[in-house]
């Protein structure tokens, strides 16, 4: 925790999903001036929520510290997030989810253009893979419903940002189970960690 | 035994009352044979295929919507029981056709270009067909062109656009704006759903209303062309 009063460092408020990775991100550069609080990964249910939650977080902490920074895309907040920010005067990560600023922008439209019916699973998404896609879609209820949510996509794209033989395998795995081509592409931690490791020079972030 | 009992229970036994609240029952759960098997019960007892539809199915689809949008039920539930529903619904279309009760207006609705997710475009379609809507489904990743050539040739009253990624929600104002050009925009009542949108961005891609969900969307339709007949009648 940091003591009340000095306001020094940079709060970065992050979605879950992203925890583990900046996380690894923080103590592989030594960015000890940066805290790290996260939001519910679940919030990606109801999006709506995402904004009045990062704008209360954002409240709680102004005081506290020198800037903050959110680590979230536009994450179907349909400009909402964007809006709030522009009126806080606080940055993100530019990019509309994590799938685009883990890829880069430019890479993840060729992506797109390539194969709309692509569902991207990250690291995040993989670990969590039974928890909220088979689980939280109910196709460990009704493996029915598969050809509903994912009828209409074609190939599984595994954006890693840390691949290991395992995690490949798992992938491959997952896109096996919802029956779609696989692809994985190394991306590490993209504008993630581009945006970050501009932090302490301040430009993408609210400062005092 | 509570297994028997299930087995043995006979949907025939209930009066139309009972009946009605089981169908509401069963649509919440999705339990799609039973409501199928409710629906030809309803229809052997002398009902209108209208009145099955509007009485049991529909008000039990608009159920599952509210708790819907209240976060009780989630995807899988609503999906469950559209599945149930469109059950039904086979049953009674051949019926509603020879009918010959005129449709209260017809919709062209499709997902935007670049996006291939139909859940929500799907439910909207249901749900308006289940309205008394004739309903032409573009299915997934329409190009404007595709639009305007559905809208002559199908001369609807309403276009629904769908999308359900950040990326391509703005191809709405693509098609809004293309139809402008060709001085076709007011011809037509133009409404915008899915999920990462709202009411602000409904207005600003120049839609005539954001419809946050399916009752929504069913509700939004009546009330606009309810609107548009009425002040063509007073000129």
């Amino acid at each position: 925790m940091r003591p009340t009063g000095a306001r020094s460092g940079t709060l970065v408020i992050a979605c879950g999903a992203l925890a583990h990775e900046i996380v690894a991100l923080r103590e592989a550069n030594g960015w000890s001036h940066l805290d790290v609080q996260c939001l519910p990964a679940d919030l990606h249910n109801t999006p709506r929520r995402i904004t009045e939650a990062v704008q209360a977080r954002i409240h709680a902490n102004r005081n506290r510290y020198a800037s903050i920074f959110v680590a979230y895309g536009d994450c179907g907040t349909g400009g909402e997030l964007d809006a709030m920010l522009a009126r806080e005067n606080v940055e993100r990560i530019p990019g509309a989810h994590c799938y685009e600023f883990y890829a880069g922008g430019a890479a993840f439209a060729e992506l797109a253009d390539e194969a709309p019916g692509t569902f991207y699973v990250t690291d995040f998404l993989l670990r969590h893979f039974d928890r909220l896609v088979v689980r939280g879609l109910g196709l460990d209820r009704h493996p029915e419903l598969a050809a509903q949510y994912f009828g209409n996509y074609r190939r599984l794209v595994y954006l890693a940002q840390a691949p290991t033989p395992d995690r490949i395998a798992a992938a491959r795995a997952a896109a096996a189970r919802l029956s779609l081509a696989f692809e994985a592409h190394h991306t590490g931690y993209g504008d993630l960690e581009r945006s970050l490791r501009m932090l302490p020079v301040g430009a993408p972030a609210w400062r005092s | 035994m509570a297994d028997d009992a299930e087995e043995d229970f006979d949907l025939n036994a209930l009066n139309d009352e009972e009946l009605v609240e089981q169908v509401h029952d069963d649509l919440y759960n999705g339990l799609k044979d039973e409501v199928e098997e409710a629906t030809r019960i309803f229809l052997a007892r002398g009902w209108a295929a209208e009145r099955v539809l509007n009485d049991a199915l529909v008000e039990g689809m608009r159920i599952v919507g509210v708790d819907f949008r209240d976060g009780i039920l989630f995807v899988p539930e609503v999906l469950l029981a559209a599945n149930a529903m469109k059950a039904g619904m086979a049953v009674l279309r051949p019926l509603l056709a020879e009918s010959g009760v005129a449709p209260i207006g017809k919709m062209v609705i499709g997902t935007v270009k670049g996006d291939i997710h139909d859940i929500g475009k799907n439910l909207v379609g249901m749900m308006m067909e289940g309205a008394g809507f004739e309903v032409i489904d573009l299915g997934i990743n329409n190009p404007v062109e595709k639009y305007l050539e559905a809208l002559a040739t199908h001369k609807p009253d309403i276009l629904g656009l769908s999308a359900l990624l950040t990326t391509t929600m703005p191809y709405m104002k693509v098609v809004i704006d293309t139809m402008k050009e060709k001085n076709i925009r007011d011809d037509y009542i133009v409404l915008v759903g899915g999920a990462p949108l709202n009411e602000a961005f409904g207005k600003a891609v120049g839609a005539d209303a954001y419809c946050r969900d399916a009752a929504i969307a069913v509700e939004t339709a009546k009330a606009l062309i309810a609107a548009r007949r009425a002040m063509r009648g007073a000129h």
